[in-house]
């Protein structure tokens, strides 16, 4: 077991067409910010809808968030994934059945159940984000909003979430990083992206502790860097005077 | 769907069960001890243990748990190697295990931080006035009173664990979910076992949450 070191075994060739190990990572790290991005939008539409459905006076509607939260932060995000995966195609309807299984390319269909699944999963959390930052606001500005004549939704789109998306938004940093970490089971389910490219590499170049080096590196980078990006609009967008935000 | 098939299954699953909770137990143990002490590392007068510490954290929590899993399968036995000058085999469990101990461990440190730092100062000077040591001012009057403050928030990383142990799927490792995939697959039947295992996982993750709110409450001052 002698392991020779290679760090520029990157920019060698993977001996498929004219590829060099670099570009896997490329397009590995491609596949994992497209399904960040994708399952981020997914988790921020549908879990805003799912914390506001916790917080307005229906007992109907904050009993179905709620159950949806309990389910979806209870199951483990693998078997989560196995499900969108394996199971739920098989109860579609058959065209559409047929569609996912055939017309669509292997990784499409993987792409589809991944964006989904996180999509969902995430939207459990950033439900409860959500949740807590309309409650965190002082109960004067739904009062407020019903003195000036607003409607329950005119409340809610104008005054409220306004106000609590800016207070929520180092939980929903941390929510969008985890959704960023999270995309890595992709590879479980055969998905090439940027864990999978590595544990490809590794296995082709026999430079493994290169190969993850490499990865960690670029999970690590692109974290930071995010996380640093948003603390700079969290300062711009802050709620003067609201102790949250601090300094000011 | 026909569910009958999981009960004859149910001793090969629950092997499987047992694999998922040695990994918790293990996990949770080990990651509390290092946990605690990057903590106190990271509180330390010591900036350079304090910046190792704080290093070490950030390392930890801005990857994923699949890549350190991934990661040390491949790497513990050549580190060990190394280290041993013999070769060493080394199981999927244990280096699964060390993946976990080592993540959760970042995730512990910062409870056991902000536990710590709950509690009021005047409390060390007390123990230092009493002529206690560093060691036992830790040992016997603030970490006490500490991890009594964090226990459930220690039990809720705790949840998460139990369902991150999935992960060692991917290693090969047979635990709860693997053995249900693959008995599912060998009797033909995978959704029905899927569908099994993510209930097992649901009721023990929602009954344990559901306690450690109500424990949280009591707890509550």
């Amino acid at each position: 077991m002698n392991y020779n070191w290679n760090w520029g075994v990157f920019f060698q060739s993977t001996g498929i067409g004219s590829e060099i190990y670099l570009d896997w990572f490329v397009t590995g790290l491609g596949w994992t910010i497209a399904i960040s991005l994708v399952g981020w939008l997914i988790a921020l539409v549908l879990g805003s809808l799912l914390g506001v459905m916790r917080t307005v006076p229906n007992r109907l509607l904050a009993t179905i968030a709620t159950t949806y939260v309990e389910i979806f932060r209870n199951v483990p995000l693998l078997v989560q994934l196995f499900l969108w995966y394996f199971l739920v195609p098989d109860l579609l309807p058959e065209p559409l059945e047929m569609w996912f299984k055939q017309d669509l390319s292997p990784a499409a269909s993987a792409y589809l159940s991944v964006v989904v699944c996180l999509g969902l999963f995430t939207a459990a959390r950033v439900c409860e984000q959500v949740r807590t930052g309309i409650q965190a606001l002082p109960k004067g500005q739904l009062n407020a909003g019903y003195a000036l004549g607003f409607t329950l939704p005119q409340v809610y789109t104008t005054v409220l979430l306004p106000q609590a998306f800016r207070i929520i938004i180092p939980p929903l940093t941390s929510e969008f990083l985890n959704i960023f970490k999270n995309s890595s089971v992709a590879s479980l389910i055969g998905l090439m992206e940027l864990l999978a490219q590595t544990k490809q590499t590794a296995e082709f170049s026999a430079n493994l502790f290169e190969a993850f080096t490499l990865a960690t590196l670029i999970y690590f980078v692109l974290n930071m860097s995010l996380m640093m990006i948003m603390r700079w609009i969290e300062k711009r967008v802050a709620v003067p005077g609201l102790i949250s935000v601090g300094g000011k | 769907m026909d569910f009958s098939a999981i009960i004859p299954a149910l001793p090969g699953l629950w092997i499987g069960m047992i694999t998922t909770l040695e990994l918790l137990v293990l996990g949770v143990c080990g990651g509390v001890a290092l946990g605690t002490a990057l903590a106190l590392m990271r509180l330390s007068h010591n900036k350079t243990l304090a910046k190792i510490a704080a290093t070490y954290v950030s390392y930890f929590r801005s990857i994923p748990l699949l890549l350190v899993i991934t990661w040390f399968y491949f790497a513990v036995p050549f580190i060990l190697r190394w280290i041993t000058g013999v070769d060493t085999p080394v199981g999927a469990f244990s280096s699964c295990l060390v993946a976990f101990v080592m993540f959760e461990a970042a995730y512990f440190c910062e409870i056991v931080r902000a536990g710590i730092q709950a509690i009021p100062r005047g409390q060390m000077g007390a123990a230092y006035a009493l002529g206690m040591t560093y060691g036992q001012t830790m040992r016997l009057v603030i970490l006490p009173q500490a991890f009594r403050k964090m226990t459930p928030l220690l039990l809720q990383q705790s949840i998460i664990l139990f369902q991150d142990t999935s992960l060692v799927y991917t290693v090969g490792l047979m635990d709860l979910l693997n053995a249900a995939r693959s008995r599912g697959d060998i009797l033909g039947q995978p959704h029905e076992f899927l569908i099994f295992a993510g209930l097992v996982y649901f009721v023990i993750s929602f009954t344990a949450s559901r306690a450690v709110k109500h424990l949280q409450k009591r707890l509550a001052v």
